[in-house]
């Protein structure tokens, strides 16, 4: 027989989760003022250069190219005419007030100095107006309040039984918390806020609510069990442990297939794949330790709450009753 | 689930090799040059521009027209609304207002035959300009313009002569085209005709029997459905308010890097096999089945997204779409996980072999299905934000949603997509057909120890 395990005591220590949260949360928001954001062509306009050219160059040489001279992120494509069977290859680079000549003619010079045997030609310079907008942006924003609030009214209904519809308020707690995890991630390593971001942000909201529910289920289950012989205190600790053993084992089957999947691209040399992967990765250690620190020991106080002011609520209730007699 | 037999296993593993086998490979049959795919195979992956790059064209003002910042951004919403009705989910369209300048880039594969990258260029450059005129003539007086027009659609009807089936576009009109509508008709009743004019093409010039009220009238020609459909989708879309020039039309690059296709297959396998060691590694027996599983789930999700029979659109598969793909592998792992947990636990409980297997799936199934569900909404959120407006979903939830107006951001609507698939898929494969392989793998004497499911040996 395997040795019993021995309790997690995850809501005696919530104090110091919330904590780490909330200054990881804090600091976040701190650097998106000082360092600010990168936000990509489509959602922000920005401008496109193309050039003509001769022979083969390669796009990640191209992109090096621009960020030692210049030193502005781009996307770089490469592109050959149906018509005239010219090739160009395309810089777009996202930016409020365009690229100045300046730069331009210092982004030339590189060019010819990097690939002399190209005959690298300017062929157009265009400034162009987001493609999606913020009303792309808004409409996702709207998409997850929308999953936020039907989680909430699912849990409400079936976890009636360790209730309800805080049970969801707290897992939304949670998911939002990831959130912003994801959201950092994306600030600190200076990626590109695309749709790609939005993609991740919403993958993560899926394995976070699933993560929560997990949890909450084993709660509900052991609340049926032995809900009026153990404190409620104990009676999620033993959950969160009981459950520990799927929490380590589905993060790390799921962290080491996108760590693969990292390590592959960086290998063949497509380290665009990286602004995905790994955010992914902090989104899904970030679930994991949100559904078992934040929401469960959250409910917990909440319920510990109530259950005082229900009390002393009837206490007040009674020395009034005291004092109008008196 | 005492009823499961020994062979349940191999015939579970056989059909997952032959859907295997089939999503890979396809049906296809070759008459002279005329492929015809009754099941789509791998190679009919339509893959978004962020992979496998694509065709990128340009598109000014004929004739030095100068528009107004308006006018491009009717010409650009027209142009999305147009690779919407075309079934391209992933395009980017930029404007440059200063030099009046329309970049549309969209995904196309080099070796396509279904798809003209050429003829959809200028297809989505056509001005499209719907006009009814009284008369034959191109000069007769203006009637009205594809603006009057509230909703074009296809609808079948039966030719009253000859009994063949024909197809028809028929248009709801709005209520200045149908008071316009009216006017002309029972001017023109009994006779005159009024005539139909796309680009100063005339599609048809019906003669007028009787003065239509009602706002309803329906374009006649010798129509297929295809090409019915293309010109309600075009009325659909609207015109653009300017003629405009195709400047030039370029095969591009992938917009991650070259090799990023490539990249992603190898990297998709490699983080395949590190999950089923380590699930093999920790879970043992339950592990192998539910690498079984997952290989099946996968599958599904490949068949989906190709279409798998050759009559269905496939899907442009982007980095969202993959991101779908991922989350419900990753749910997959995790109800295979659960289960296994379960089974452990309830070993170690004391229960027999056959009896932790039923309790631990029944125990598992709630916490499984729960979560799923939840992430199933997700899914069809983001289907019905995303979407075209006319879809199931879209209709749902568009007294939400339209507050925004019809979004073209097709990447998302496919990581809902992939997503919805893969959890209904994961309940197939990753609770249904686990369950069966590893009930009949029970029976086996060989897979009898208590040790390769986890649990201890207790020696009886």
């Amino acid at each position: 027989m395997s040795k019993e395990r021995k309790t997690l005591n995850v809501v005696g220590h919530s104090k110091i989760f919330y904590s780490i949260s909330c200054a990881l949360i804090a600091i976040f928001i701190i650097l998106t003022f000082v360092i600010g954001l990168n936000v990509a062509i489509e959602f922000k306009g920005g401008t496109v250069l193309t050039y003509t050219y001769e022979g083969d160059i390669k796009t990640s040489d191209v992109s090096k190219t621009v960020s030692n001279s210049i030193g502005d992120k781009c996307t770089v494509t490469l592109g050959e005419n149906t018509g005239n069977a010219g090739k160009t290859v395309e810089i777009k680079f996202s930016s409020t007030k365009g690229i100045s000549d300046d730069k331009q003619n210092t982004l030339k010079t590189a060019l010819e100095k990097d690939f002399p045997d190209n005959n690298i030609e300017v062929y157009e310079s265009n400034d162009v107006a987001a493609s999606s907008g913020m009303n792309f942006f808004f409409k996702c924003l709207a998409a997850c309040a929308l999953a936020m609030v039907i989680t909430i009214i699912y849990i409400g209904f079936r976890f009636k039984k360790i209730g309800g519809i805080s049970a969801g308020v707290f897992s939304v707690v949670a998911l939002a918390h990831d959130m912003c995890m994801v959201y950092g991630c994306f600030v600190i390593c200076r990626f590109d806020i695309n749709a790609n971001f939005m993609a991740v942000l919403l993958t993560i909201l899926g394995y976070s609510i699933n993560a929560t529910i997990i949890i909450y289920d084993r709660i509900r289950e052991n609340e049926n069990l032995l809900g009026n012989k153990m404190e409620l205190e104990d009676l999620v600790n033993l959950s969160i442990t009981q459950t520990m053993g799927r929490s380590i084992h589905t993060t790390v089957t799921t962290v080491l297939a996108m760590a693969t999947v990292c390590v592959v691209c960086i290998i063949c040399g497509v380290t665009s794949i990286l602004s995905f992967a790994f955010p992914l990765i902090i989104g899904m250690i970030s679930g994991v330790y949100s559904s078992n620190c934040i929401a469960p020991t959250l409910w917990v106080h909440w319920k510990k709450h109530q259950a005082k002011k229900s009390h002393s609520g009837s206490k007040t209730g009674s020395s009034k009753k005291k004092t109008a007699r008196r | 689930m005492r009823k499961i037999k020994k062979p349940v296993f191999f015939i579970v593993l056989l059909c997952i090799i032959a859907f295997g086998y089939l999503t890979y490979a396809g049906i296809h049959t070759q008459y002279g040059d005329i492929k015809t795919s009754y099941i789509k195979g791998v190679e009919d992956i339509r893959w978004g521009i962020d992979i496998q790059g694509g065709v990128n064209a340009t598109f000014e003002p004929a004739d030095n027209y100068d528009a107004t910042k308006d006018e491009m951004d009717a010409a650009k919403a027209v142009i999305e609304q147009r690779l919407v009705s075309l079934n391209i989910t992933d395009s980017e369209v930029y404007v440059d207002y200063k030099k009046n300048k329309v970049m549309v880039s969209f995904p196309w594969q080099a070796n396509e035959e279904s798809f003209d990258p050429e003829a959809a260029v200028s297809e989505l450059g056509e001005t499209a300009k719907l006009v009814f005129r009284k008369g034959t003539e191109e000069t007769g007086e203006q009637v009205l313009t594809g603006n009057d027009v509230k909703k074009a659609e296809v609808r079948q009807t039966q030719d009253e002569t000859t009994g063949n089936i024909k197809y028809v576009v028929s248009l709801t009109l709005n209520n200045s085209g149908k008071k316009a509508f009216a006017d002309a008709t029972t001017e023109l009743a009994g006779n005159g005709s009024i005539s139909i004019w796309m680009d100063d093409k005339c599609i048809s010039a019906p003669s007028v029997n009787s003065a239509i009220t009602d706002g309803e009238c329906v374009i006649e020609g010798s129509f297929t459905y295809d090409s019915a459909k293309a010109l309600a989708d075009k009325i659909n879309a609207g015109s653009i308010p300017f003629d405009l020039k195709t400047t030039s039309t370029n095969i591009i690059s992938p917009t991650l890097g070259e090799g990023a296709k490539n990249a992603m297959v190898l990297a998709g396998l490699i983080a395949f096999i590190v999950i089923a060691a380590y699930i093999i590694t920790v879970y043992k027996l339950p592990g192998v089945v539910a690498s079984i599983a997952l290989i099946g789930q996968v599958i599904g999700s490949i068949a989906c997204i190709t279409g798998f029979f050759g009559n269905i659109d496939s899907f442009t598969l982007t980095i969202p779409g993959i991101a779908g793909i991922i989350l419900s592998i990753g749910m997959g792992v995790d109800a295979n996980v659960i289960t296994a947990e379960r089974i452990k636990e309830e070993l170690n409980n004391g229960k027999t072999l056959n009896g932790a297997i039923e309790l631990g799936y029944k125990r598992a199934w709630s916490a499984v299905f729960d979560g799923n569900i939840t992430v199933v909404f997700v899914a069809i959120i983001l289907m019905g934000a995303f979407g075209p407006t006319d879809s199931v979903f879209g209709t749902l939830l568009s007294p939400i949603f339209s507050v925004f107006g019809a979004s073209t951001a097709g990447t998302i609507y496919s990581l809902g997509y992939t997503l919805l698939v893969g959890i209904l898929l994961n309940f197939v494969f990753g609770i249904f057909c686990s369950r069966l392989m590893l009930s009949s793998l029970s029976k086996f004497k060989c897979f009898k120890k208590r040790k390769l499911y986890g649990g201890a040996e207790i020696n009886e």
